[in-house]
């Protein structure tokens, strides 16, 4: 150590100390590749299968290839959703670098309105894949689709997708029966397999549409692709084609559907036709209703508040939703119910004045005519549609029987099997009041339930279907839209199977029919106007009160607005022997029911003689 | 057998043609070999860029022909022109912090006429350890207290120049070739010890002069999953490219991160992920064992060169580019914060190529200019 002060330089020793620091480096460099080694070693051996696992999450996307939607029949083979091939313009926005830019450039290629540039969008802030196209314009003309052709090359992200989109060739009709697609929203997927519906554009939203959505939509193709750090599709290392939807076929006869629609007119109103021998519904009307086409598009939202602002209400099914007074329809359910448990007889005579009081001196219940009906029997007051027959039986019956009787036709419970969004309406109790206003039952509101008015309320379908219990005699079915899915047919398991109403005496079951016969075929039958026909009608008529007539009140139909008039309800079955058809029709403020009662005819002739205008053959499909 | 190779090709290098040519074939043999196989993972790692690699190969013939030039040059001159290189290079750097044109906010470059640039801080790596071995050459070793702090003082000036730019992995490179010279001039194990004591205070004040994109790659560094798609993206994927690799490797451009393209820089820093990825362990082990050949033939003609002068500069040298090696593949592999610092012969990327393969001519140039014995 002491050569370090020496005035002469060692140059020996101090090879020595240098070769001795070169030799210490030369261990620490081995030391440090060692260690470089040893983290190789962690990184490729022991943690291999994590870093294997990541680089395979990197590379290998499963990308879901939408299956065909299955179409939609109507009984005879009418197509009443369709998909269709579109052109549509897309945008993988990720490539694109400024929308300024590309809105100026395509603004001289094709016309992009702006309500398509504002829900492209609105889109783009909603839930999306990374690199998963936008759709900018669909349905491009062809003129436009060879225009954009040309100059794509020009443009970075932008793409000209071929799409399957749904098609309903039948409109408005048959909107609130079919329902419709929709694009898939954030809400949506949170419902559904989000690994199926990655790829698909639309989902069922509501109607048919809606509740077959599974059978409908099958089962997505999954191709397993090689993709780069940019999304691009390399190379496919796999693939499992889509296995398509299955077709629906619906008990729905087109041409009815459409012709019921029509028969409706310019009136707001339902029609609900069922085949009573299975519960099929034949045709389920709700009018007006909306294209439901623009929904597929992607309605803008002005045509959207529009809808919804309507004051005819479009988008509100009332077949399914519609809360109306049965008013008299309910009648020969009411006077089953007095003869079931023995508080009416067909042999009993009554006197029916022009109005009926429960105490003496007390409120006046009036009758629909002024001056009364006379001496008449049960079979009579359901020809005649006597209110004060049915005043009496309801007070004497009081409304837990009530309740009970009309509980088994479903009223205030059933709705449609396969629809959702369906009311049950409501058939009120005891019970009910108590909870609902914290008031006992008044025998005035027995007296309103007796005539199908008060708080009592029942949607078409509800009606529609016991009506066909009264038709099938006491075989009752739940409503249902769907026949087949695919080749097989729809189970519903133990709510879609018949329903045995027992009467004590069912004999009561063909004596009501005979009545609602004589509704049309008496002169005094409030439905005397459907006479004529070739087979037998029975029915039923009803005017709904919109408004409660003070007591004295004269009914002055002129005077009132439109909105004010009565609703006119019509249920009837057709023929009355063996029923094929049972048809319930609301006109809302129609007035006289004559206008129900009439559509309910065309539909009984059309139905079962084929007796349609000629105009509706394009719906005929293969019905002979 | 192995020995008999050994001993074979050391005769051949002893050879009279190699003296007179003053090529180390050792040196050049085993560099030859990196460069050949890093050509190859270059392919890999451009995307089978073809005009790539032929750039990458005229950098390279040109590197070697600084080589073979260096190699020419007596170290004594070497020796007599390094203050006045060093001085000259100082000189620019503050040229650079001044006039200099930068790039993703650094400032590296001085312009020349004629549209050229130039990066003083690269020469720096090979004239910063010249200086020091020069002021070393003419006094006695170990160094005295006083000599320390000299030295000290001429490796801090540039590197703090450097840093300044800022061209962190730059100034560290400069920083190791000067302390490496004085760790081989016998610096007192106390001094080192004591060094290695105060290097969290050291730390802490390079914390606080380092920029902010410096301190996100130490971040970064430590917790990469905390910003998985931004910084901390680099070193999960190559992370992810080494692991993946296995033991095997998944073959030559077969790497799906390399080439998919999720691995960022996977030209430059990065190249060794590919190579990783590509090769395996093995192929990894292989090729540090081939850097490590380069090392050991570097200290070999350290330990056996002429004078002091010589001795310290070969070792240096040699030792600077272990560091490269080291602290490359160190951050690839997620040891180290990312610095910028290329894989050294592999890595795409200009200058970094032609110093280093300076450096070797100057090693060759040590082995075959002694005076006969």
């Amino acid at each position: 150590m002491k050569a370090r002060y020496q005035h002469f330089r060692n140059y020996h020793q101090e090879q020595r100390l240098t070769k001795f620091r070169l030799l210490a480096a030369f261990l620490f460099v081995l030391v440090l590749s060692g260690v470089l080694i040893a983290r190789l070693f962690f990184l490729q051996v022991v943690e291999h299968e994590l870093y294997q696992t990541k680089a395979d999450e990197n590379r290998v996307m499963l990308v879901t290839e939408p299956p065909p939607r299955g179409l939609i029949y109507d009984r005879n083979g009418v197509v009443l959703a369709d998909n269709r091939a579109i052109h549509s313009l897309t945008v993988i926005p990720e490539r694109v670098k400024s929308f300024d830019e590309l809105k100026l450039t395509l603004q001289n290629i094709i016309e992009i309105s702006d309500a398509e540039w504002e829900s492209f969008h609105n889109r783009l802030k909603e839930y999306r894949r990374p690199y998963q196209s936008i759709t900018l314009k669909s349905q491009l003309t062809d003129e436009e689709w060879a225009k954009i052709s040309v100059d794509l090359y020009k443009l970075d992200g932008v793409r000209v997708e071929d799409q399957l989109t749904r098609f309903y060739p039948h409109g408005e009709a048959f909107v609130h029966a079919i329902g419709y697609v929709g694009r898939i929203t954030k809400k949506d997927l949170e419902k559904v397999d989000q690994q199926a519906y990655q790829g698909a554009l639309f989902i069922g939203k509501t109607g048919v549409e809606g509740f077959y959505e599974d059978e409908l939509f099958g089962s997505p193709g999954l191709s397993k692709v090689e993709v780069n750090a940019r999304g691009r599709i390399m190379s496919e290392l796999g693939r499992q084609n889509p296995t398509p939807g299955k077709d629906l076929h619906l008990h729905l006869d087109a041409r009815l559907q459409q012709y019921a629609y029509d028969l409706l007119g310019d009136y707001v109103g339902s029609v609900v036709a069922l085949d009573p021998s299975t519960g099929g519904v034949l045709a389920l009307v709700s009018k007006p209703g909306f294209d439901p086409n623009w929904f597929v598009r992607g309605i803008s939202s002005k045509n959207y508040s529009l809808l919804r602002n309507s004051p005819k209400l479009p988008l509100f099914n009332r077949a399914l939703r519609g809360g109306y007074p049965p008013a008299s329809t309910i009648k020969p359910f009411m006077a089953l119910s007095g003869l079931e448990y023995g508080f009416a007889s067909w042999s009993e005579r009554y006197f029916a004045g022009g109005y009926y009081q429960i105490n003496p001196g007390g409120r006046r219940y009036r009758d629909w005519k002024r001056e009364g009906h006379g001496l008449i029997d049960l079979e009579r007051s359901i020809i005649e549609s006597v209110d004060t027959y049915y005043y009496q039986l309801a007070h004497k019956m009081g409304i837990t029987p009530i309740h009970n009787f009309l509980s088994r036709f479903g009223f205030g419970q059933t709705t449609l099997l396969d629809l959702h969004g369906g009311s049950v309406g409501l058939l009120p109790s005891n019970e009910w009041k108590k909870a609902k206003y914290n008031e006992p039952w008044y025998t005035g509101d027995s007296l309103n339930i007796g005539i199908g008015q008060g708080y009592m309320v029942a949607t078409p379908v509800q009606v529609a279907a016991a009506t066909s219990a009264l038709a099938g005699r006491g075989r009752y079915y739940q409503p249902r839209m769907v026949d087949t899915i695919g080749d097989e047919s729809v189970n519903f398991e133990g709510a879609g199977e018949e329903k045995k109403i027992q009467l004590k005496d069912s004999r009561n079951w063909e004596k009501m029919v005979v009545a609602m016969k004589k509704v049309i075929t008496d002169s005094k039958g409030t439905a005397r106007r459907l006479q004529g026909t070739q087979y037998d009608i029975a029915g039923k008529t009803g005017t709904g009160q919109v408004f409660s007539l003070q007591e004295d009140e004269e009914y002055d139909a002129d005077a009132l607005a439109k909105k004010l008039h009565d609703h006119a309800l019509f249920i009837g079955f057709a023929p009355a022997e063996k029923p094929k058809i049972t048809v319930f029709a609301i006109f809302e403020n129609g007035g006289k029911s004559s206008k129900p009662a009439d559509l309910s005819k065309k539909l009984f002739d059309a139905y079962l003689y084929d007796d349609y205008p000629e105009k509706y053959n394009y719906l005929k499909g293969k019905a002979e | 057998m192995r020995g008999s190779l050994y001993s074979r090709a050391l005769a051949f290098t002893n050879a009279r043609l190699w003296q007179l040519t003053h090529i180390d074939v050792l040196l050049i043999g085993s560099l030859l070999l990196l460069i050949g196989g890093g050509l190859f993972v270059l392919y890999s790692a451009s995307g089978q860029n073809e005009a790539m690699v032929e750039r990458q190969v005229f950098r390279l013939g040109l590197g070697m022909l600084f080589c073979l030039a260096l190699a020419q040059l007596p170290p004594k001159y070497m020796r007599r022109a390094s203050p006045i290189l060093f001085v000259f290079i100082t000189m620019l750097l503050i040229g650079v912090l001044l006039f200099g044109v930068g790039a993703k906010g650094a400032q590296r470059w001085l312009s020349l006429p004629g549209g050229l640039r130039f990066q003083p801080s690269e020469l720096m790596k090979i004239f910063m350890p010249m200086m020091i071995a020069w002021y070393f050459s003419d006094r006695p070793l170990p160094p005295s207290f006083k000599q320390i702090l000299v030295v000290l003082v001429l490796i801090a000036t540039p590197v703090l120049l450097i840093a300044k730019q800022p061209d962190l992995g730059t100034s560290l490179i400069v920083a190791v070739s000067g302390i490496f010279v004085l760790f081989l001039a016998g610096l007192g194990w106390r001094y080192i010890l004591g060094a290695a004591a105060l290097a969290p205070i050291a730390g802490y004040s390079l914390w606080q002069v380092m920029h902010d994109y410096q301190k996100q790659r130490v971040m970064t560094f430590l917790n990469p999953e905390s910003d998985p798609l931004g910084s901390g993206w680099n070193i999960i994927q190559s992370k992810t490219a080494i692991g993946s690799g296995g033991v095997q490797g998944k073959g030559w451009l077969e790497g799906t991160q390399a080439q998919l393209d999720f691995l960022p820089e996977s030209h430059t820093d990065f190249i060794i992920a590919v190579f990783a990825e590509e090769f395996g362990l093995i192929g990894c082990s292989v090729l540090i064992l081939s850097y490590l050949l380069v090392i050991a033939r570097g200290l070999y003609i350290a330990a056996n060169a002429e004078d002091n002068y010589a001795r310290l500069l070969a070792g240096s040298l040699t030792l600077t580019f272990f560091v490269y090696m080291f602290v490359n593949i160190g951050m690839v592999s997620g040891i180290l914060p990312v610095v910028g610092v290329p894989l050294p012969l592999i890595s795409y990327g200009g200058t970094s190529i032609i110093t280093i393969m300076a450096t070797f001519g100057i090693l060759m140039s040590i082995q075959t200019h002694k005076r006969a014995r």
